[in-house]
């Protein structure tokens, strides 16, 4: 076994990987850029190198720098984690040629899974299932067209050098075919410089199975069951279960066995997971084949108690497999939710800024979570930006889902925006709750998962309203018992009226329409109820709150939320789904008022990849003026109206600040 | 200490009959304040509305700390006084917290007579400072109002107790550092502009506030200058050239803003000190007082029974609970505050009356705040009583009363008449505060005494001219009488005209009581050094 390795990674994988290589007594190098000089993988590490500037590319993405930090301190192994550099075959093989063990799989295997077409041919000749699509070199439009024909439409147009979603098409009929075609290509050619296409049967209903396979150089190959990847928006997952559900065990042993005939059809050694797609009907389809270790791996790990970075570890040192396949078993069901700092609300925009509070679940054996950052760190432009990996076991799928929901209501962040809300809603919807789950899932429960349909507010309104009703009394108590004064009736807040009624006007916002909402005190103290009117319709409630749970009686009907607040925004989260409100404060008007000017400001930080227009162009409304990139996106800077461009306050390449003034604009007059 | 017993059947008929009877004056009481509420016409809210200006009774709900309890003042002011209907004088009063601190709000009403002061809006706008002096209260006067009522100047302007007045104590409270500070959210004309001037700090709203000593048309008819009220006082013109104010606001909600702010900069901490006791609600629900009072005013009550209702816990350690039984004297809390109760259980004799002036000693001398609970017909009259001194006994409690230092509250839970009113603290005596419940009754003497006295001098002048008096033209002579005691009785009359703070649902004593007595403990308890007492 190795005495010291390095992680060729940073955030929780980086993490992760050390708290396995310290139980096991081999000790650990980190390597950082500039922007994780303080980052937890450094601090957790043994040692730590520094090897470059902030952004991937002069920094974790630079092989050699990471080779001499390998040299310089004696590692004898290198655990490139996921991402960067663990794919990559030339780093394998600079591995291999300074004597540097790479924990991950030999370079061929990386490089024939390295393109799809290839790996499709590969996998043709073992007899592993593909869906019927056209892989061909031929590249004209005719040949590619014809192919999509024959196997009937819809179909499903990738680049082979692709991945994450860009460069892909779903073309629903003959007639969208060379529009799709085209548009495909144009994506391929500008995110991967290379725009070859290939065509694939598109199935309506399929959903995303992948089996953990293992193997070692003594000719064991395992596979650790599967898991069910199919909640996805824009191809990258959002929610990872193991096991799949409804899934016999005839076919898990199918399409275990066919894993691993993909895995050893390459020669395949460590850990890797072979993707499929599951038809309805029980046909699966291979899809690609990860060399490296999955972001999900936790759920595997989690239903058969392994540790598979373990696993990766004795097998790259030479090791057997520590079990054979009669020794796995599946023990219950395990969850994984992605924590990403991101707005599921604009479009799932990356979000950065500083994690103000960041105060995750208790971990357990029931609550896992894998994370990178602790308060006050930065979520910055360079990386991705996942916060966390919340995993919950438990012994079935429904009490597993209880404590997903439940660990995800304790989840507390602010400073940045995240995606824990929308996960939630997502958990606890029925259709999830019901495994009523294909690839599809999140566009089809779209307006479910957003809360869009206004109806359910009619309980949720007056919980809110309640919930700040009381919270300010308590607070008013808290104050008023460190003062000589702490029994005053003047400290209550009950809104008395002399001769009136004591009422609290108080105005919610939710999804950006406002509540007025009229909350009558009834009686004072423990005695007290509250008549709450919204729209017209009177409530009878009672209430009190303790820790972050109120307690609601609402027309009788007795329920309890967990609530957090920050500052005006309020999140309750109930059986139903979670509820965000804005608690709307009289407008104190704007001192700032008279710059009115039309400046167009970057949505969040970035780099300027494309200036479309120059100073003094007449530009019309809607019409892209810049191109930003960031998180790996690319966001466009529209026209807001027509009008004119004053000035340009970027040139391409430059970084920009979130907020950061981009162009002067002078609207045209109406 | 000693819990009440209440001796009171809620099922039995007496009490669901009174009960009805004072829920009809409760119910007369909301109603009419709930149209008084409104202030001036739906027109003129209207076009208050559509100046982007907030309704006054709303800047007053905006400007409190949230969920802060409001105890408002002298309600009825104005009711049926002048020919114009004036509700609540035009001007809003009151005690709330701001900033965490118990502050008098004064805000004018500009939907009502455009929120001129009528002698009745002087009256109340006064009678807000003196609280605010009295029990040390920071002010702040929201302020939007055309000045003094112009035909009414007379019984506005010139008088010590006038206009004239509010300078005075906001300069004279400036200097006994209670805070004084004004937010200009309308007109501030004439006089009117003394009130920011005068003010320690002062907001103006912008394009809505101005402040000037003389308006546009006065200026053009005293000078023949042209100037919009903006550029002659308006918030840019006050906050960047004159100075006259001090924080410009961008709208209402942003000047009550800003105020709280200004409250929050006091750096004030309230003096209570004294031995402040949890708080237990009493052990009866406050509301059984209805049934308590006797739907005939003349029937006597328990007093206990109110009491019961009123303090924590309904517990009551009475003093001299054998001796001169007529008044009921004893130390209680309210809100864990501790108070002497002095309360009329019937007609005083000179026995009650050392009793309630050794009270009141006892009180003054420990500090403790003193809640009289008024329901008097008077001191007991006849040879007997005069020569057992009734007069010198009264006179003591009365000398008591006026001048023991500790802060004193009055509740007229049912008549006060005569002289009765004065030993039991009576407006004339500066309690702190003085409220009413609908069903009491104040005037000299009842209505019935004064007719008769009255008929008694009629009957002698004619009898001594030998002329006839029947039994019909006396009554006929007796009625008007009756009735114009009861007409000027009545709390609507008495509020009115300022007599007391305000008329009260009898339920909500104890948290008018609560209110005032901790708003009072703003101001340290002096030393009381009392009148010559005669033996």
């Amino acid at each position: 076994m190795f005495t010291k390795i390095l992680i060729a990674n940073r955030g929780e994988i980086a993490c992760r990987v050390i708290k396995t290589a310290r139980k096991m007594g081999i000790l650990t190098v980190a390597v950082y850029s500039d922007a994780d000089a303080d980052s937890l993988h450094v601090n957790m590490a043994d040692e730590a190198i520094h090897i470059g500037g902030s952004p991937s590319r002069e920094s974790y993405l630079l092989s050699e720098k990471v080779i001499e930090a390998a040299k310089r301190t004696g590692a004898q192994a290198i655990h490139p984690g996921y991402g960067f550099l663990s794919e990559n075959a030339d780093f394998c093989r600079m591995c291999a040629a300074e004597g540097i063990t790479f924990i991950g799989p030999p370079v061929a295997a990386i490089e024939a899974m390295g393109s799809k077409s290839a790996a499709k041919n590969i996998m043709e000749a073992a007899n592993v299932p593909l869906v019927p699509g056209y892989h061909g070199d031929d590249q004209s439009e005719a040949v590619i067209k014809k192919a999509a024909d024959d196997m009937g439409y819809p179909v499903l147009l990738k680049a082979t050098a692709g991945g994450g979603g860009k460069g892909m098409r779903q073309v629903w009929s003959e007639d969208e075919f060379s529009e799709g075609f085209a548009a495909a290509k144009r994506e391929a050619k500008s995110s991967f410089g290379d725009d070859t296409m290939l065509v694939e049967k598109y199935l309506t209903q399929p959903r995303h199975v992948e089996i953990q396979v293992f193997c070692d150089n003594h000719q064991n190959a395992v596979y650790l069951f599967e898991r069910d990847c199919s909640v996805q928006r824009r191809h990258q997952k959002v929610i990872e279960e193991a096991p799949a559900f409804s899934m016999s065990e005839e076919l898990r042993a199918k399409m275990g066995e066919s894993a691993i005939k993909s895995a050893q059809a390459i020669g395949y050694q460590g850990a890797g997971t072979v993707e499929f797609l599951l038809d309805i009907d029980g046909s699966f389809y291979f899809m690609e084949m990860n060399t490296r270790l999955q972001v999900e791996h936790p759920v595997t790990e989690l239903i058969t108690g392994q540790d598979l970075v373990e696993w990766q570890l004795r097998v790259a040192a030479g090791e057997v497999l520590p079990k054979a396949q009669d020794e796995l078993k599946i023990n219950g069901h395990a969850f994984e939710a992605r924590i990403y700092a991101e707005d599921p609300n604009n479009d799932f925009l990356p979000a950065t800024g500083t994690l103000d509070f960041l105060q995750p679940p208790v971990e357990s054996e029931f609550v896992r979570v894998d994370t990178g950052v602790r308060q006050g760190d930065e979520v910055s432009v360079f990386y991705d930006p996942m916060i966390a990996k919340l995993i919950v076991w438990d012994e079935n799928r429904e009490k597993a889902l209880q404590r997903m929901a439940k660990a995800l209501s304790e989840y507390r962040i602010s400073g940045v925006t995240t995606n824990i809300d929308f996960l939630y809603n997502l958990a606890t919807s029925a259709p999830f709750v019901n495994a009523d789950i294909d690839t599809g899932f999140i566009e089809k429960n779209q307006a479910l998962i957003f809360h869009e349909n206004e109806q359910a507010l009619a309980g949720e309104l007056p919980m809110a309203a309640l919930y700040l009703v009381l919270s300010q009394a308590q607070k008013a108590q808290t104050i008023a018992a460190k003062t000589n004064d702490p029994f005053s009736p003047w400290n209550m807040t009950n809104a008395w009226r002399l001769n009136e009624a004591n009422i609290h006007h108080i105005t919610l916002a939710h999804n950006g329409t406002e509540y007025p909402i009229v909350v009558e005190q009834k009686r004072q103290g423990s005695g007290s109820y509250y008549l709450i009117t919204v729209d017209g319709q009177t409530v009878d409630c009672q209430g009190r709150i303790e820790n972050d749970t109120l307690y609601a009686s609402i027309d009788g009907y007795r329920s309890h939320a967990t609530i957090a607040q920050n500052n005006n925004q309020i999140s309750l989260y109930h059986q139903k789904g979670v509820f965000n409100f804005t608690h709307v404060l009289p407008d104190c008007g704007d001192n700032t008022g008279d710059d009115k000017h039309g400046g167009l400001v970057a949505p969040m930080n970035g780099t300027m990849v494309s200036v479309l227009v120059k100073a003094g162009d007449s530009v019309k409304a809607d019409q892209p003026l810049m191109i930003m990139e960031a998180m790996k996106m690319e966001h466009t800077i529209r026209a807001p109206s027509n009008g004119v461009v004053d000035a340009i306050y970027y040139n391409n390449g430059d970084m920009v600040d979130g907020g950061a003034e981009l162009i002067a604009f002078t609207p045209e007059d109406a | 200490m000693a819990k009440i017993i209440s001796k009171i059947n809620p099922r039995s008929p007496e009490f669901i009959e009174n009960a009805a009877h004072m829920q009809v004056q409760v119910d007369d009481l909301k109603a009419k304040l709930a149209e008084i509420k409104l202030g001036g016409g739906e027109r003129s809210r209207e076009r208050h509305l559509s100046r982007g200006k907030l309704l006054p009774r709303d800047r007053v709900y905006a400007l409190l700390d949230p969920g802060s309890a409001f105890l408002e003042l002298s309600q009825l002011a104005a009711y049926e006084v002048y020919d114009d209907n004036v509700p609540a004088a035009g001007i809003i009063t009151g005690i709330g917290r701001v900033g965490g601190q118990e502050c008098i709000i004064v805000a004018n009403d500009a939907t009502v007579k455009g929120g001129t002061y009528f002698p009745l809006t002087v009256k109340k706008h006064l009678r807000a400072q003196t609280i605010a002096q009295e029990n040390n209260l920071p002010c702040i006067y929201l302020v939007d109002s055309g000045g003094a009522n112009l035909p009414n100047q007379d019984d506005v302007f010139p008088d010590k107790e006038h206009f004239g007045r509010i300078f005075f104590n906001q300069a004279n409270m400036s200097a006994q550092s209670i805070p004084q500070i004004a937010v200009v959210m309308g007109s501030c004309t004439a006089g009117g502009a003394y009130v920011p001037a005068m003010a320690d700090e002062s907001i103006i709203v912008k394009e809505q506030g101005t402040i000037f000593l003389a308006g546009p048309p006065l200026v053009k008819a005293a000078t023949g200058e042209v100037v919009s009220a903006e550029d002659l006082g308006g918030a840019d013109v006050h906050c960047r050239t004159s100075g006259v104010a001090d924080h410009m606001a961008q709208n209402d909600h942003h000047a009550l803003e800003i105020a709280r702010s200004a409250i929050g900069n006091l750096n004030r901490v309230k003096p209570v000190q004294m031995a402040i006791k949890e708080v237990a609600e009493p052990a009866y629900a406050t509301d059984e007082v209805y049934g308590i009072v006797p739907k005939d005013s003349r029937q006597p009550f328990d007093v206990r029974e109110i009491i019961a209702r009123v303090v924590d816990g309904s517990e009551f350690d009475e003093f001299k609970a054998l001796y001169g039984t007529t008044l009921v004297c004893g130390f209680a809390h309210i809100y864990g505050y501790p108070v002497g109760i002095v309360a009329n259980n019937g007609i005083l004799f000179g026995e009650s009356a050392q009793k309630g002036a050794h009270f009141i000693e006892l009180c003054a001398q420990r500090k403790i705040p003193l809640v009289f609970l008024q329901n008097i017909t008077g001191f007991m009259v006849g040879q007997q009583y005069e020569a057992g001194g009734i007069a010198k006994h009264g006179a003591k409690m009365v000398t008591a009363v006026a001048t023991a230092q500790v802060p004193k509250f009055t509740i007229l839970i049912g008549g006060s008449f005569g002289a009765g009113n004065y030993g039991m603290c009576g407006r004339a005596y500066d309690p702190r505060f003085l409220f009413m419940w609908p069903n009491s009754r104040i005037s000299v003497m009842g209505g019935e005494q004064a007719a008769g006295v009255l008929a008694q001098v009629k009957r002698d002048q004619k009898e001594k001219r030998g002329e006839q008096w029947s039994a019909q033209e006396e009554a006929d002579f007796k009625q008007p009488i009756i009735d114009d005691y009861e007409h000027q009785g009545h709390p609507y009359y008495a509020s009115a005209r300022l007599w007391d703070d305000g008329v009260i649902d009898p339920a909500d004593t104890r948290q008018v009581l609560g209110l005032a007595i901790s708003a009072s403990l703003n101001k340290p308890i002096k030393e009381t050094k009392f009148g010559l007492f005669r033996m």
